[in-house]
C-alpha cells in the first residue's frame, strides 16, 4: 500500500503530460476544422460559392428547354469603395444548360482613381454548385479612374443537374476596394489581398471558389 | 506518520493563496462560484426590469446586450463550472480514498486563474465601446467589430478555458491513480464517474473554443481572415467551430449534476441507485453523442437536407441515454422509504425541471420545428430548465447534501425547505411563461417587444425578482450553517452510503494518507 501511495507522483506526473498532449491536439484540431469545412463546401457546393466553366464545356451541355429558372441579379458596393454599381438586368427566364449573358453598370463617383474585386455569392446556397460562370467581371480587378463609367458581363449557364425543385436562384455581387488606406478614408472594409481564398485571386482554373 | 499534527493547517491569507489542499481549495472554488452567481444574477435582474414592459426604459439596448452577453458567460463560465469543479476538489479524493488532489500545485493555479479572468471579464464592461454584445456565442460578424470590451473577453475566455482543462487534468489523474486499493473503476461513486467524463470532455471541448476565439482575436488584430467575407473567410464557420465546443459544454455543465443527483436519491430512497451500470454506459453515450450534433444549435443557416437529417436523428438519439437516467431515478425511488429533506427536495426538483428542458430540447432538435422556435424565447426558456433546472438545483442540493459534512453542522431545515419552495416556485414562474413567449414568436435578446408580449413578461419579471431575493436565503443559510448549529454526525445522514460518510464531520484538514480498505 506505501508502495502505492508514494509512486504516484511520477506516474500523475505522467499522466499530466499525456492529457496536456491531448489538449494541444485539441487545439490544433480546432484550426484544423477551418480547412476540413472548406473542402467539405467545396465538395458540396455549400455556401453560395459558385461554380466555373469554359466555354465550350458549356456549349456542349444539353439544353433542358422543358424547364425554366429565373434569375435574379443584385449588387452592392461596400462603404469603402465610391463607386454606384447595379445590374442592368433585373430578372431573367433561362432554361437549363442554355448560356445566358448580362451585364453590370458601375460608374466611379470618387474623384480618383480606384481599383475594386467582386465578390460573387449565390442564394440558395445549395444550388451554387450548379450555377456555372463562363466569364465574370469577378474574374478580375477592375480600375476606374475617376468619373470612369463601365459596363460589364456576366456569361453563366445552369448545370441541367439542378435540383427540380428550385426555380428561383439570386446572384449577389458585394464589390470590395481593394486598397486598405483608401477604403479606410471612404469609412469601410477593404478587400484582404493576402492569403489562400478563390476570391481575390482568381486563378481560371481555381474551380469552386470563384 | 506524522498524524499527530495532520490538522493544523496555516492561517490568514497566505492560507488561501498558496494552498495545495483539495479541502481548501474546493472551498475557495464554491465560494468564488458563489459571488459570481450573484454578479450574473443581478444582471439577469437587469435584463428584466429592462423588459417589464414594452420601450426602452431602464438601460439602453447597447447595455442590454452587453448585459445579455456578459450574464451568459459569468453564470456558465464563472459560476456553474467553477462550482463543480469545487464540488470535484472537496468531494473526489474523499469519495475514492485519496489524500489529495493528483497534482495539489496545479490545483492551486487552475483556481486562482479565475479571479484574473472574472476581473478581465467585469472590466470589458467599463472600457471605451462597451463590453461584449454579440451574445455569449460571440458570433461574427457582431464580434469581430464590436469594441475592445471584446478583446478582454477573448483574453477571459482564455483564462478561464485554461483553469478548467488543468481542473480536469487533475482531476483525470486523481481519479485514475489515486483511488484507494480495491476500488475498482466500477464501484465508483457516480459522482466520481460523471466528473471523470466530463473531464475529459473539457480537454476535448475547451481548446477547440480557444482555437476559436485565437481566431477572433487575430481576426480582429493581425490581418488574419477566417470569419471575414471580404477576405474569404467565412462567418457561419465560426458556428461550426464555436458549437463544436459548445454542445460538448452544455454536458459538462449537465452531467455533473447527474453525478450528485444520482448520490442524493439512493441516500434519501435508502436504497441503493438502480441500474448503476446502465448509468455508467448512459454518461458515455452521452458524451460521445455531444460531439456530432452541434449543428443542430445552427439548422437555419442553410444546411443541405442530408446534413438536417443527420443532426436532427443524431441529436434525438441523445434523449434514449437520458431517458436511461431518468427512468434509473425514478425507479431508484419507487418503493423506497423516502424521506424529504432539503436536498432530496432539490434533487427531485432537479429531476422534474431538467425532463421539461429535456422536453422542449427534443422539440427544438426537429429541424422543421426548429426553424420556428430558432432564436426566440422558446430557446431561452429551454436552457435555462436544462442549466437552472438541471445543474443549479443540483448544486444546491449538493450544497445541502454536504454542508454538514463540510462544516460539521446541521443547516437549518426549515429554512432549507423555505428555500427549495421559494426557488422551484419562482423559476418555474420566471421561465415557464417564456414557452408561450417564444411560440407565439418573441425573439430573444432584444430590450424591447411588441406589445401583446406584455403580461408573459411581467410574470417572468415577477418571479426573477423573487427568485434573485430567494438566493439571498441560500446564502443566510450558509453563512449560518458555518458559524455553528446542531452538531452533524459522520454519518448526517441516515442513508447515506460512501466513503466521506466514514469521516469526521468536520473532516480533518489531511484526511485518508492511509488509504481506507474498500469492501
Amino acid at each position: 500500500m506505501k508502495r502505492l501511495r508514494k509512486n504516484p507522483v511520477k506516474a500523475n506526473r505522467r499522466l499530466a503530460v499525456k492529457l496536456g498532449i491531448v489538449t494541444l491536439a485539441m487545439f490544433g484540431f480546432g484550426y484544423a476544422l477551418v480547412p476540413m469545412y472548406d473542402l467539405m463546401c467545396q465538395a458540396f457546393g455549400l455556401n453560395g460559392k459558385t461554380g466555373r466553366l469554359e466555354a465550350q464545356a458549356a456549349a456542349a451541355k444539353p439544353v433542358d428547354a422543358s424547364r425554366t429558372v429565373t434569375v435574379e441579379f443584385t449588387g452592392l458596393a461596400t462603404t469603402g469603395l465610391p463607386w454606384e454599381f447595379k445590374p442592368m438586368t433585373r430578372k431573367l427566364e433561362v432554361h437549363p444548360g442554355e448560356t445566358k449573358e448580362v451585364k453590370y453598370w458601375v460608374r466611379n463617383t470618387g474623384n480618383e482613381t480606384i481599383t475594386g474585386q467582386a465578390v460573387p455569392s449565390v442564394a440558395p446556397g445549395v444550388t451554387a454548385a450548379h450555377f456555372k460562370k463562363i466569364e465574370c467581371f469577378c474574374f478580375s480587378q477592375q480600375t476606374l479612374k475617376p468619373g470612369e463609367v463601365r459596363e460589364m458581363p456576366v456569361r453563366f449557364v445552369i448545370d441541367p443537374a439542378l435540383d427540380k425543385n428550385v426555380q428561383t436562384i439570386t446572384l449577389s455581387y458585394t464589390f470590395f476596394n481593394t486598397d486598405k488606406a483608401q477604403a479606410k478614408r471612404y469609412g469601410g472594409e477593404a478587400l484582404a489581398q493576402s492569403g489562400h481564398d478563390d476570391h481575390a485571386q482568381h486563378r481560371p482554373s481555381s474551380t469552386p471558389g470563384s | 506518520m506524522a498524524t499527530a499534527h495532520h490538522d493544523e493547517h496555516p492561517h490568514g491569507i497566505g492560507r488561501w493563496l498558496f494552498t495545495t489542499n483539495h479541502k481548501d481549495i474546493g472551498t475557495l472554488y464554491l465560494w468564488f462560484a458563489l459571488s459570481m452567481f450573484f454578479v450574473g444574477g443581478a444582471m439577469s435582474l437587469i435584463i428584466r426590469s429592462e423588459l417589464w414592459q414594452p420601450g426602452l426604459q431602464v438601460v439602453n439596448p447597447h447595455f442590454f446586450n452587453q448585459m445579455t452577453t456578459v450574464h451568459a458567460l459569468v453564470m456558465v463560465f464563472g459560476a456553474v463550472m467553477p462550482a463543480f469543479t469545487g464540488l470535484a476538489n472537496w468531494m473526489i479524493p474523499m469519495m475514492i480514498g485519496a489524500p489529495d488532489m493528483a497534482l495539489p500545485r496545479l490545483n492551486n493555479w487552475s483556481f486562482w486563474l479565475l479571479p484574473p479572468a472574472a476581473t478581465l471579464l467585469v472590466i470589458s464592461l467599463f472600457v471605451p465601446g462597451g463590453g461584449p454584445d454579440a451574445g455569449w456565442t460571440l458570433y461574427p460578424p457582431l464580434s469581430t467589430q464590436t469594441g475592445m470590451g471584446m478583446d478582454f473577453t477573448i483574453l477571459s475566455v482564455h483564462l478561464l478555458g485554461m483553469s478548467s482543462i488543468l481542473g480536469s487534468i487533475n482531476i483525470i489523474a486523481t481519479i485514475l491513480n489515486m483511488r484507494a486499493p480495491g476500488m475498482t473503476l466500477m464501484k465508483m461513486p457516480l459522482f466520481v464517474w460523471t466528473w471523470l467524463v466530463t473531464a475529459f470532455l473539457l480537454l476535448a471541448a475547451i481548446p477547440v473554443l480557444a482555437g476559436a476565439v485565437t481566431m477572433l482575436l487575430t481576426d480582429r488584430h493581425f490581418g488574419t481572415h477566417f470569419f471575414n467575407a471580404a477576405g474569404g473567410g467565412d462567418p457561419v464557420l465560426w458556428q461550426h467551430v464555436f458549437w463544436f465546443f459548445g454542445h460538448p459544454e452544455v454536458y459538462i455543465l449537465v452531467l455533473p449534476a447527474f453525478g450528485v443527483i444520482s448520490q442524493i436519491i439512493p441516500t434519501f430512497a435508502r436504497k441503493p441507485l438502480f441500474g448503476y451500470v446502465s448509468m455508467v454506459y448512459a454518461t458515455c453515450t452521452i458524451a460521445f453523442l455531444s460531439f456530432i450534433v452541434w449543428a443542430h444549435h445552427m439548422y437555419t443557416v442553410g444546411m443541405p437536407m442530408g446534413g438536417q437529417l443527420f443532426f436532427m436523428y443524431a441529436t434525438m438519439l441523445i434523449a434514449v441515454p437520458t431517458g436511461v437516467k431518468v427512468f434509473n431515478w425514478v425507479s431508484t425511488m419507487w418503493r423506497g422509504s423516502m424521506t424529504f429533506e432539503t436536498p432530496m427536495l432539490f434533487a427531485i426538483g432537479t429531476v422534474f425541471t431538467f425532463t421539461m428542458g429535456g422536453l422542449t430540447g427534443l422539440m427544438l432538435s426537429i429541424t422543421p420545428a426548429d426553424f420556428q422556435y430558432h432564436d426566440t424565447y422558446f430557446v431561452v426558456a429551454h436552457f435555462h430548465y436544462t442549466i437552472f433546472g438541471g445543474s443549479v438545483l443540483a448544486l444546491m442540493a449538493a450544497v445541502y447534501y454536504w454542508l454538514p459534512k463540510w462544516t460539521g453542522h446541521m443547516y437549518n431545515e426549515r429554512l432549507g425547505k423555505w428555500h427549495f419552495w421559494l426557488t422551484i416556485i419562482s423559476f418555474n414562474l420566471t421561465f415557464f411563461p417564456q414557452h408561450f413567449l417564444g411560440l407565439a414568436g418573441m425573439p430573444r435578446r432584444i430590450p424591447d417587444y411588441a406589445l401583446q408580449f406584455t403580461d408573459f413578461n411581467q410574470w417572468s419579471t415577477v418571479g426573477a425578482f423573487i427568485l434573485g431575493v430567494s438566493q439571498l436565503l441560500w446564502l443566510y443559510v450558509v453563512v449560518k450553517t458555518i458559524r455553528g448549529g446542531e452538531r452533524a454526525t459522520d454519518k448526517v445522514w441516515e442513508g447515506a452510503d460512501g466513503l466521506e460518510w466514514t469521516l469526521p464531520s468536520p473532516p480533518p484538514y489531511h484526511t485518508f494518507a492511509v488509504a481506507p480498505k474498500i469492501k
